[in-house]
């Protein structure tokens, strides 16, 4: 229990320091609020902008401003989008489910595929099957996803006509039911697979060097000498214990797979917080884009608390570690 | 040699070859509009790899691309080593309150979703080379950083440093005499999938619009043609081959590396 308090303790204090640092880049960047809002409307007055600087309390000392900002923060207000006319959160919760739909989708694609292509290299090692493996793995890690989301759309959905080149629902959807349903799978299948392609290269990769690691291990040659069969050994024994740092992993790419995310819902026009993201680029709305990284931090640290327990769970040397 | 070291090198030759020689196969100006749009590869010897659909000479800006991509990427895991290097050393050497610190900032940029980070810098202080090389440096340093304090640590407990240390030599020349030598050769290895990394975000933050308006990049020419997709897919089709070359053969050359910096150990 203390651990678990410790962690979450550990946690508060990272997304205090994400506020910093985006307290840190309002005050850097050229321009504040007010400048782009007056840009928006066409000019003003200087005297009406110092009003306007008075009324928003950016006139105030830094200290009291960082205040503010962090208090509102703790109160999850991230403040006012004038472009979109809406409140950050509400815009942001709004897109959240579609990308953690996605994000779901990318990783039980790419967990499987990848254990399965590793554990075939590892068994293989040094086979052209594993070379051959090892090529189509680097390559396909090369690619950039938007390209792959591009040509996707091209091969598979334009001319095709397999699969829906954008969004998240056709236009004529049913409105629930299991036919709702179908129709976000087959607009979430090319998305998904994108997103899954770089971490498929990355699970193999992993899988394959823990499985290599694992072979003269002492637990391993018990099973084997109590008489298990081969297959039984490494599915059951090696593979499971390989699976540990990929659920390490698997924390640490929470982030980077919403980094991913921006790039390929922008590509599919997928209506999440990437998509979100890039309206807000567009629009240069900076308001909207700190809000996005913010939750985005916090989804990240409630995956990676969530994925500390669960790690717990599978190995209890972890906590007994942790805690002496 | 490995074959993929080979492999790897051919290809970074081949991308090089590409930024130098490029201009003066492909001497046309890639911003230069004088071919008819949309002329399909080996359509017109003139142009063999097509025109976009302002008729700009596709081999030219790709060319102009391998340069900008080269410059970027290295320049960027130049930044995000020298960040990484310095704060990992610092930590692993003086350990303390120092070392806390760093590793707390460094767990707080492996929160923050780095590309979404590269957008927000690269929005807010506008498009630019500099600022594009500095976003995508400084969102990926801590990987070095951790690295490094590692290897120091390591180096730093070793018998001939105590040695020198026992012979009175400060920590300055203690570090760059015995302690960097040792410590830093993995962390270059690893700075090679720095720059590979640096490559995808820098065509990333330009697919998403961001590129510097001033240049001709890959990813920015897969931006513009994104509008002609569905009727002249090569447009985006070649200038992301070109990444995936470049990529593909940092890629090669860092695992190889990685691999003879870290020799495996027992069985």
């Amino acid at each position: 229990m203390r651990q678990v308090l410790r962690r979450a303790l550990g946690a508060l204090s990272i997304l205090v320091g994400i506020a910093l640092l985006n307290f840190l880049l309002l005050q850097l960047a050229p321009g504040d609020m007010v400048d782009a809002m007056v840009g928006e409307a066409g000019g003003a007055t200087p005297e009406y902008m110092a009003e306007l600087r008075a009324k928003f309390g950016l006139d105030q000392p830094m200290f009291v401003r960082l205040a503010r900002y962090l208090g509102a923060l703790a109160q999850l207000d991230l403040g006012y989008s004038h472009r979109k006319q809406a409140e950050v959160l509400s815009l942001i919760l709004d897109r959240l489910p579609p990308t953690l739909l996605l994000m779901t989708a990318a990783l039980s694609i790419a967990l499987p595929v990848g254990t399965l292509l590793g554990a075939t290299q590892s068994r293989r090692q040094g086979s052209w099957l594993d070379t051959l493996l090892s090529v189509i793995v680097l390559s396909t890690h090369a690619l950039p996803a938007f390209w792959l989301g591009l040509m996707a759309i091209v091969f598979l959905a334009a001319d095709r006509g397999w699969f829906p080149t954008g969004g998240m629902t056709s236009f004529d959807a049913p409105a629930d039911g299991w036919d709702r349903a179908l129709d976000v799978l087959h607009h979430l299948a090319l998305p998904a697979l994108t997103l899954a392609n770089v971490y498929i290269a990355v699970y193999a990769r992993l899988m394959r060097s823990a499985l290599l690691e694992l072979k003269g291990a002492d637990f391993i040659r018990t099973a084997r000498a109590k008489g298990l069969s081969t297959e039984r050994v490494f599915w059951v024994h090696t593979v499971r214990n390989a699976l540990l740092p990929m659920v390490t992993m698997l924390g640490m790419q929470i982030a980077s797979m919403l980094s991913g995310a921006v790039i390929v819902e922008s590509v599919f026009g997928w209506p999440g917080l990437g998509r979100l993201a890039f309206e807000a680029v567009v629009a240069r709305d900076t308001n909207l884009l700190l809000g996005i990284m913010f939750l985005g931090s916090i989804l990240v640290t409630l995956v990676n608390l969530g994925v500390d327990l669960l790690y717990s769970v599978i190995d209890p040397r972890v906590l007994a570690r942790g805690a002496s | 040699m490995r074959p993929a070291a080979w492999i790897g090198g051919v290809l970074l030759a081949l991308v090089a070859a590409l930024a130098l020689f490029g201009p003066l196969v492909f001497p046309r100006d890639p911003w230069a509009m004088d071919g008819l749009p949309l002329l399909w590869p080996a359509e017109d010897p003139a142009f063999p790899l097509g025109t976009d659909s302002l008729g700009r000479d596709l081999a030219a800006g790709i060319a102009s691309g391998a340069w900008v991509s080269l410059l970027v990427g290295v320049s960027s895991a130049a930044v995000s080593l020298g960040i990484g290097v310095t704060l990992g050393t610092l930590a692993g050497f003086y350990r303390g309150r120092c070392e806390t610190l760093m590793m707390r900032v460094t767990e707080l940029f492996q929160t923050v979703p780095s590309f979404v980070l590269a957008v927000v810098i690269v929005a807010m202080f506008g498009a630019s080379l500099t600022t594009i090389i500095l976003s995508v440096g400084v969102v990926s340093w801590p990987a070095s950083a951790r690295l490094t304090r590692a290897q120091v640590l390591q180096v730093s407990a070793r018998e001939f440093v105590l040695a020198a240390r026992a012979l009175g030599m400060n920590d300055a020349r203690l570090l760059v005499r015995h302690v960097l030598p040792n410590a830093l050769p993995p962390v270059i290895s690893v700075g090679t999938l720095a720059i590979s990394n640096a490559i995808l975000s820098a065509a990333g933050l330009s697919f998403l619009g961001l590129g510097d308006p001033q240049v001709l990049d890959w990813g920015g020419i897969i931006h513009e043609g994104r509008e002609q997709l569905l009727d002249a897919w090569y447009i985006c089709a070649l200038p992301g081959l070109a990444i995936m070359l470049a990529v593909l053969g940092f890629n090669m050359l860092g695992d190889v590396l990685i691999d003879r910096s870290q020799p495996r150990l027992g069985p």
